[in-house]
């Protein structure tokens, strides 16, 4: 058993404590901008977790992870556009259709292993892309606007700038505590080992194939969450949100925090999007200095900042 | 009748653009294992170097061949400065490593070039239309698209399979330790072939380039089609790549230019009005899917490692 008083775990509970006390931050200062994008932040944090579930632990690398982010924003704009703007039938809906549509591409594109993999589920997820740009009733291109956030009764009210705040922030330790207990079950475990060893897991009579596609179905519904939160979070919703490039990000989030490990996506997150928020304060071109910072990192850096974090604590 | 000759000529050309840029991709992919997002990024860099050069020198050709040299040079350079340390890694890191680069390559441009979208005219000799049977006129330039890409097509043909070059690169493709244990220098051998990878995608970047304009990510929907049509003909098989190419682009630009029309006599027209734009973009991932239920290994795989 490893000391559990080591820098990750440090690192980890200071990130945690800083994230909930934020608003208390943002209130005595005045603050409001740190507000919407820690909320931001946090909703990306999730979806990047949600990744981590498939890519770090399950060994399956998705570059489409945005869709579910679309497909999830989509069913909160769609059903608000309709006139249901209870959020006790737009979330359900939305983690349904993130958890069907998971189904449907996981199913097919767990036929596949390795690049295949990796280019199939991009296909997939611009196709969600073209499918979104071409809703001509719910404003195509340009997106649909929501007027109206999820309605939870006298639940929460998610107009409030803190209790969203909260709301994600739930969403975010329910997630990772969620991803926690699976990764940690029997059925993590199976998984785990069939990302170790396929052939031998077959061997001993597990159907590799349907508990990569349980845990992949899994992953998409939590990410689905995320995307509900996202539309609810910039009152909007448009194909942007899946384009491939936010795929992307997510991916990188979940490297640059350290890949399978359970609060690595999290720190990676806020990393990612801190780092890009300054440079974009620098300067207009950031990316040129973030693109060949992530091939930097690639380089020199595997294991992200958790492995950075690990390898301090070993001395 | 008409349309459909012309339509199945535009299907061919758009056809045999995306071929060299799935070849060049499937090389790559096949001879280091490499995987090139960025791939991408060198077509949309031929088509911006096509319109600097043209541009300068006030001669179509002449810029098209300079921009063509600048594009090898540039995946040349790309591959020894930061690629070549990524072989033998996942492909996750070649992933990110690349996304990296799109991110670089999309700010330099606009850095460079300002974030406004170039035209590249044509020469007035390539814009008249061309007469192929008794009362159909076909566009002069994108025949000779048609004529490049096929003799491009020949000339890889011919390279791969009956010279020397090419005999190595077949043998790297299949055993890469055991042609270096054999004395041949890998390391320039993948160079070579990372830069004639770019330069066929710089080709289909600046060809593209007066059809449409250039402008910043044109090259990343193509690249994603270029993926599709890799799945489909089977990862590093060039011809599966040139069959699946062709068929990617016939059935995308017929599915576009009928689709409509079908979909009205089924349909009511504005039913058929809303679900054409969405079927027919989702007609090539559809077919995608088809082939991966069939035929996971894609229709045309290479050869058996």
């Amino acid at each position: 058993m490893k000391s559990a008083l080591n820098l990750r775990n440090v690192v980890v509970v200071l990130v945690i404590a800083g994230l909930v006390l934020l608003p208390v931050y943002s209130a005595l200062t005045g603050k409001v901008f740190i507000l919407t994008m820690f909320t931001r932040i946090i909703i990306l944090a999730l979806a990047a977790a949600s990744l981590n579930l498939i890519m770090g632990y399950g060994g399956m690398m998705s570059f489409g992870h945005a869709a579910y982010l679309g497909i999830g924003g989509y069913a909160v704009g769609i059903l608000a556009f309709e006139g249901t703007g209870s959020g006790f039938i737009q979330w359900p809906v939305a983690l349904l259709a993130s958890a069907l549509f998971a189904l449907v591409i996981g199913a097919l594109s767990l036929r596949t292993r390795g690049v295949y993999f990796i280019m199939i589920t991009l296909a997939f997820a611009q196709m969600a892309y073209y499918i979104a740009s071409s809703l001509s009733r719910y404003g195509a291109d340009d997106g649909l606007t929501i007027y109206k956030r999820s309605n939870f009764g006298g639940v929460v009210d998610l107009s409030n700038r803190t209790q969203f705040y909260y709301v994600c922030l739930a969403c975010l330790l329910g997630g990772t505590y969620l991803i926690w207990r699976i990764v940690n079950s029997r059925f993590g475990l199976v998984v785990q080992g069939v990302r170790s060893n396929e052939q031998r897991m077959q061997a001993i009579g597990f159907n590799a194939n349907r508990y990569r596609l349980v845990c992949f179905v899994i992953s998409g519904t939590i990410c689905g969450l995320a995307g509900a939160l996202l539309a609810n979070n910039t009152d909007f919703v448009s194909p942007a949100v899946m384009y491939w490039t936010r795929s992307g990000d997510l991916m990188v989030m979940v490297i640059l925090g350290g890949m399978g490990t359970l609060f690595g996506p999290v720190i990676g997150a806020i990393v990612f999007l801190l780092l890009e928020e300054l440079l974009s304060q620098v300067t207009e071109y950031w990316a040129m200095i973030m693109g060949p910072l992530l091939l930097l990192i690639v380089l020199f850096a595997r294991g992200g900042i958790m492995g950075l974090l690990g390898r301090f604590s070993r001395g | 009748m008409l349309v459909v000759v012309e339509q199945s000529l535009n299907g061919l050309q758009f056809g045999l653009l995306l071929f060299l840029l799935a070849a060049g991709l499937t090389l790559v992919f096949g001879i280091m294992d490499f995987v090139n997002l960025a791939h991408g990024s060198l077509y949309m860099m031929g088509a911006y170097f096509a319109a600097t050069f043209v541009a300068w020198t006030g001669n179509f050709i002449l810029g098209a061949v300079m921009a063509l040299g600048a594009t090898l040079l540039l995946g040349i350079l790309l591959e020894f400065v930061a690629l070549r340390h990524l072989y033998g890694r996942d492909h996750l890191d070649h992933v990110l490593a690349t996304f990296g680069l799109i991110l670089f390559f999309n700010d330099a441009v606009r850095l460079i070039w300002g974030p406004a979208g170039l035209a590249l005219p044509l020469p007035a000799w390539l814009t008249v239309p061309v007469q192929l049977l008794p009362g159909v006129y076909y566009p002069a330039y994108r025949l000779s698209i048609i004529a490049v890409a096929l003799l491009v097509a020949a000339l890889l043909y011919v390279v791969v399979m009956r010279t020397r070059i090419g005999m190595l690169i077949r043998a790297g493709a299949s055993n890469r330790e055991m042609i270096g244990a054999l004395g041949i220098n890998i390391k320039l051998l993948f160079t070579l072939v990372f830069g004639l990878g770019a330069a066929l995608a710089g080709l289909a970047g600046l060809m593209q380039a007066p059809i449409l304009t250039v402008q910043i990510g044109m090259g990343e929907n193509i690249l994603i089609l270029a993926f599709v049509i890799i799945v489909i003909g089977g990862i590093g098989s060039i011809r599966g790549a040139f069959m699946a190419a062709i068929f990617v682009g016939m059935i995308d630009t017929l599915g576009r230019a009928f689709l409509p029309d079908l979909l009205r006599k089924v349909l009511s027209s504005t039913a058929a009005s809303t679900a054409a734009p969405a079927l027919s973009s989702m007609l090539i991932y559809l077919l995608m899917a088809i082939v991966l239920v069939v035929r996971p290994e894609g229709l045309f795989p290479a050869a058996k490692r």
